[in-house]
């Protein structure tokens, strides 16, 4: 049985997001050659097939896209906090830009720190981290609050 | 019309269909079930398995080709071939035989879907590990870990966007229930709810409740095709594959498909463009329907997808009885569905659709000619339009 909170396994497309999150900074891959935004983080832009790519700080404002509220039966690390959230907040840079993350009361509080039925689609956010694991095993997870 | 001329439009025929029992725990094995299924299926067309030379199925399947073919007996096995994406495959694995059996790579072909699901551990989810690779690394890690977690995301936009409520969703439930309860082979056989039930079930995952969710089931679906010249000797009616498609829409991200420009409009919108392009009928001439359903926000949204009303308009669709047998503007999952019947990714739409058109439904349509079947959407998928041979 899984015991902890799921971390994301780093690979060579999602690599440059997450060290960024545990600099405190929201980056989005941006093309090298048209400049859009893309994400999840792909090697090619699929508008003009280039390679080439940035990673772009953005502001970490958005907005509620939507939200759900998970009751059990979930993994025992998640279901101590059921009903908690899950938010999709919708980038102010571009709301085609979607990422899934939780509201949160304060960077140092818990996925279950915000009443659910105080969640409305459209309120705005803006991005904290928090960092679980331990040393070199370290990841910081984007978390939302209320902007 | 597309430009390409239609080879497989009414090539080819199911002739035969097969099941075992459905119920959330069976003693045989996946592979006992998948062999129970695929003989009742050559029974009822009347072939004997020496002749079967093609096999279509599922990449999640788990009993292989090889072992089918030479515990059933088959000859010489000339085409196989499986789709991947779970509830996305069941039409795509039909069709993708009838396009091998009207190209001339096989004869007979058999497609079908054994699953044991009913156990705790069997469940997809269930295996995740600490650390999680690939796509899923941008939604599991904040505890969007369910199927039923991915589409409530999309089910609660879609109520924000549209205005759908929870009674369009009880609309869904309770209309497959209605099915199931007169269907002898399904789960929810005899087990009637109400509305009040479904408002008063626990959550799973907001805004869902446990009645929005698909059965967990242990049991097999098989299907037959052949030719359609052949098809007239069979001993059933002849169901005609009329049209099929498939799609993986653009920007598409496997169930959690929150990235496109517009989430809402799924795969099912890219897979209608194709089918009704390949047909000589429309939504407007469909009898009855099998709508993939392993969540009930997927039927509304199936249903603008495919043109049954227009877009914000699949919550409202399911009012004043649209869905139900017999009296409904669209009879839909008439043995009950993936949330009433059974849970066999998607197959036993397949089975029911044809079972309509040969007119030996429990809860038959009168007059059926055109069904369309569908498999997931918010995955990559398929759909299949039956009609009565003609």
């Amino acid at each position: 049985m899984i015991e902890g909170i799921l971390l994301p396994e780093l690979d060579d497309d999602s690599r440059p997001f997450w060290d960024g999150c545990a600099a405190g900074e929201l980056r989005v891959q941006a093309c090298g050659e048209c400049g859009r935004l893309r994400f999840p983080p792909r090697p090619m832009c699929p508008w003009c097939q280039s390679f080439a790519h940035n990673w772009n700080a953005v502001s970490g404002r958005g907005r509620v896209w939507s939200f759900v509220v998970p009751h059990a039966p979930l993994l025992p690390a998640y279901q101590e906090f059921a009903p908690y959230n899950v938010i999709v907040v919708e980038l102010d840079e571009d709301p085609t830009i979607r990422m899934v993350g939780n509201l949160v009361a304060s960077e140092y509080q818990p996925i279950n720190s915000v009443d659910p039925y105080s969640i409305e689609i459209g309120q705005p956010v803006r991005v904290v981290f928090q960092r679980l694991g331990e040393g070199e095993e370290a990841v910081a997870l984007p978390r939302w609050v209320r902007a | 019309m597309v430009d390409s001329p239609a080879f497989v439009k009414d090539a080819t025929c199911i002739v035969g269909i097969g099941q075992t029992e459905f119920a959330k725990a069976l003693e045989p094995s996946e592979k006992q079930l998948a062999l129970t299924a695929i003989k009742a299926a050559l029974d009822d067309a009347g072939i004997n398995p020496s002749e079967v030379n093609g096999l279509s199925s599922y990449t999640m399947e788990n009993v292989e080709e090889f072992d089918i073919a030479r515990n059933l007996g088959l000859g010489d096995v000339t085409w196989f071939s499986q789709v991947g994406y779970g509830g996305g495959a069941g039409c795509g694995v039909v069709g993708n035989a009838a396009m091998a059996v009207a190209t001339g790579q096989c004869d007979v072909a058999v497609a079908w879907r054994s699953r044991k699901r009913g156990a705790r551990t069997s469940r997809p989810w269930a295996g995740v590990g600490q650390r999680v690779s690939g796509h899923p690394q941008w939604s599991r890690p904040f505890g969007l870990l369910r199927p039923v977690d991915e589409v409530a995301m999309l089910a609660r936009r879609a109520m924000h966007e549209y205005g759908w409520t929870r009674d369009h969703l009880a609309n869904v439930a309770l209309a497959f229930r209605a099915h199931a309860n007169r269907n002898p082979s399904a789960q929810m056989y005899g087990k009637e709810m109400t509305r009040q039930d479904y408002t008063d079930a626990r959550w799973i995952s907001e805004p869902l409740c446990l009645f929005d969710n698909c059965l967990e089931t242990d049991g097999a679906s098989a299907v037959v095709i052949v030719r359609s010249d052949r098809a007239r000797h069979c001993p059933q009616p002849p169901v005609s594959i009329h049209a099929f498609a498939q799609s993986i829409n653009r920007q598409h991200q496997v169930m959690t498909n929150y990235f496109g420009d517009d989430p809402l409009e799924g795969p099912a919108w890219a897979c209608a463009r194709r089918l009704w392009s390949l047909a000589d009928v429309g939504p407007g001439d469909v009898d009855v329907a099998q709508i993939y359903d392993a969540f009930s926000p997927l039927v509304p949204l199936s249903l603008q997808g495919y043109g049954f009303c227009a877009k914000g308009e699949g919550g409202p669709f399911t009012d004043d009885g649209a869905l139900e047998w017999p009296n409904g503007r669209l009879p839909t999952n008439t043995s009950g569905g993936g949330m009433s019947e059974a849970y066999v990714h998607g197959f036993n739409l397949i089975t029911e659709g044809a079972r309509q058109i040969r007119g030996q439904a429990i809860n038959q349509v009168e007059g059926a000619e055109v069904c369309l079947v569908t498999s997931g959407e918010g995955v990559p998928t398929g759909a299949l339009l039956l009609t009565a041979a003609r």
